[in-house]
């Protein structure tokens, strides 16, 4: 199989699995025993002012022609009204969708920078205390609550020591703006990503990166230590076996520094399997994040969802799962394409 | 030798096999200390009710924010309630619910996967994309939306949880059933006759079983931390019910009045609980996968 063929094989599986996502998110909020326009009002709204709110959300067609309406306005990325004031959800949804981008990426890179580090400094030391203690440390990331121990860097770094700040995305006013270029015949272009690191460099305003990396500081180090376990234990597994091989002989035979054979050379080793493990974990990554940002009130799409559920806003909640759902299928979709791209057995 | 030791008594018996497991090594003693771990914290969630001091609930036992003190141990809140109190009640609804979450869990996962996998053919991939879907999604999301559509309650936040845990067990044992149903003995038993349903009951199920029991220990870790999470959103049972999940909810906004012990307790008991089932699960897979055995 060329590389084209498994992409399209790849992409075509990733139809039925993104319309399963869907569906699920419908059925679970449309579907299951409890009306999300009942719920919103808790029951105690005039009938006629429900009948109208149903009908001013689509809500009062049938139940296979709101799943077509659904579907349909997905593809026009169109996410249906907000419960709370029927302004577009999506609108909403893309505003909020790069503070979490940003919290996921430096989560995932503490995350595997901290995985990588202890679990080549484990392997190193096999079966010493220091290896054992890393042991102990993933399998405690495990069972610590991503929220309890997001609480406790915010009460010792936030509140007692006043280092960091304890929850937003950046102090007021000091927002990025982006560039603004100015292209001949084009006329000016507004370059923002909305993530507030690049914004800030695309700004040139250093004092703005330093702010948006501070308020980034104690989110991103709670969501990456929590998710680290997993990296610590697949980078210690690889490079002990990795360590045994006869190349690693060879290496040390010819008197090459330690330091160079472990990240020089057995440490490529490991890369597939920990790029395809930040694939599976990305799923994980979310479902923090949904925690981290409610903790550190980071105005993302964790958040978000748990604002509306305080609204009882379902149709935001539908719409900030579902894109959570193409998210998730998206992802897992560049990671096997980049595997395969890495490692031509795959496609085989 | 421990075959040879006739235990008397159906009290000594259990202790003399959890013993026993020290023998085992490393994996072993994970198990043990999980086991206590975890018998201890119920142990004190039934005797709750006997041996705190205070009624959980009950306010101005002491001052607004005291901090540990001999009278309470853990401090009070924020309204003036006993922490230690709390801690002692605070894990009948997260243990409720994991355990009932592991149940429904076994309950549908175990016989889909034995199912699907030994009849195969359309169904079994159908079944089986389904079950990879809902494993592929972001848990707790699926769990709130699933939460917060049937409401509050230990039911509805056991089967919220349980639907999203399925997918493990059905894919635990659909892997082990493909590899089962190959072997000679299966074959043996197909060629003398026996019915579809005897094979899988008397032949295949026995030999899944103890992978399922590992899972079931890792799924108790994560049902408990994924209550507590739908518990810290806002979505736990009733707020007159002690929970630690609740206790960090409101402790999480009174964080400027520096009393670190309002959060600190309950959160520790969390982590002990999810501790105790990660440590028996980590060790079970040792023992019973000792090919996977880390560094071997």
């Amino acid at each position: 199989m060329t590389l084209r063929t498994y992409i399209i094989t790849r992409v075509l599986l990733t139809i039925p699995m993104v319309l399963f996502l869907l569906t699920t998110v419908f059925v679970v909020i449309r579907v299951l025993p409890g009306d999300p326009v009942l719920l919103h009002f808790e029951k105690r709204a005039d009938p006629q002012v429900i009948e109208e709110f149903r009908h001013k959300l689509g809500l009062d067609k049938p139940i296979w022609e709101q799943y077509i309406d659904y579907l349909a306005g997905l593809l026009r990325l169109d996410f249906g009204k907000s419960m709370q004031d029927f302004s577009p959800v999506a609108q909403q949804i893309f505003s909020a969708f790069p503070a979490t981008l940003e919290l996921a990426i430096f989560s995932m890179l503490v995350a595997v920078g901290v995985g990588i580090f202890l679990g080549v400094e484990a392997a190193r030391s096999y079966n010493t205390p220091k290896d054992h203690a890393i042991r102990v440390f993933g399998i405690v990331t495990y069972a610590i609550p991503v929220f309890f121990l997001g609480i406790v860097l915010q009460m010792v770094f936030g509140i007692m020591l006043g280092w960091l700040p304890t929850g937003g995305r950046t102090y007021p006013g000091m927002e990025p703006q982006g560039a603004y270029i100015t292209l001949p015949g084009v006329g000016t272009i507004h370059l923002a990503t909305g993530l507030y690191t690049i914004d800030s460099i695309l700004e040139g305003n250093p004092a703005k990166l330093i702010q948006a990396l501070r308020y980034l500081c104690l989110p991103s180090i709670t969501l990456g230590l929590v998710l680290s376990g997993i990296f610590v234990r697949l980078t210690r597994n690889n490079m002990l076996e990795t360590l045994r091989m006869d190349f690693i002989t060879a290496a040390k035979a010819r008197g090459l520094k330690e330091r160079v054979i472990i990240y020089g050379y057995a440490l490529k080793n490991s890369f597939l399997p920990i790029l395809t493990m930040m694939g599976l974990q990305f799923a994980t990554l979310l479902s923090g994040a949904v925690l981290t940002e409610t903790t550190f009130s980071w105005p993302g799409l964790g958040r978000y969802i748990f604002t509306r559920i305080g609204f009882r806003d379902y149709t935001a909640i539908q719409g900030a799962i579902t894109v959570f759902a193409i998210l998730v299928a998206a992802v897992s979709l560049v990671v096997d394409i980049l595997y395969a791209y890495l490692d031509p057995r795959i496609r085989l | 030798m421990e075959e040879t030791e006739k235990p008397k008594g159906i009290l000594v018996w259990p202790i003399v096999k959890l013993a026993s497991l020290t023998k085992k090594g490393w994996p072993g003693w994970t198990v043990l200390i999980g086991l206590i771990i975890v018998i201890s914290i119920v142990i004190m969630t039934i005797l709750a009710p006997y041996i705190s001091p205070y009624d959980p609930n009950a306010l101005n036992t002491g001052p607004i924010f005291g901090p540990p003190c001999p009278a309470h141990p853990f401090g009070t809140n924020h309204l003036g309630q006993d922490m230690f109190s709390r801690v002692l009640w605070g894990g009948s609804t997260m243990l409720q619910v994991a355990l009932l979450s592991v149940l429904i869990c076994f309950a549908v996962g175990v016989p889909i996967g034995l199912f699907s996998s030994y009849i195969g053919g359309n169904l079994d991939k159908v079944i089986s994309l389904i079950m990879d879907s809902i494993y592929a999604f972001p848990g707790l999301i699926l769990a709130i939306a699933i939460a917060v559509m049937l409401g509050r309650g230990v039911v509805n936040m056991a089967l919220s949880i349980a639907v999203i845990y399925i997918p493990s067990y059905f894919r635990i044992v659909r892997s082990q059933v493909l590899t089962i149903k190959e072997m000679t003995y299966v074959e043996a038993a197909r060629a003398i006759g026996a019915k579809k349903r005897t094979i899988l009951a008397r032949y295949i199920l026995p030999n899944v079983i103890p992978s399922i029991v590992t899972v079931a220990t890792i799924n108790f870790a994560d049902a408990v931390l994924t209550a507590a999470g739908l518990t810290f959103l806002g979505w736990g049972v009733e707020v007159d019910v002690p929970d630690w999940g609740w206790d960090l909810y409101y402790g999480r906004q009174y964080l400027p009045s520096r009393a670190w012990w309002i959060i600190f307790f309950p959160g520790l008991m969390i982590i002990l609980l999810a501790l105790g089932f990660t440590f028996i699960g980590e060790g079970l897979s040792e023992i019973l996968n000792p090919r996977l055995r880390e560094g071997e």
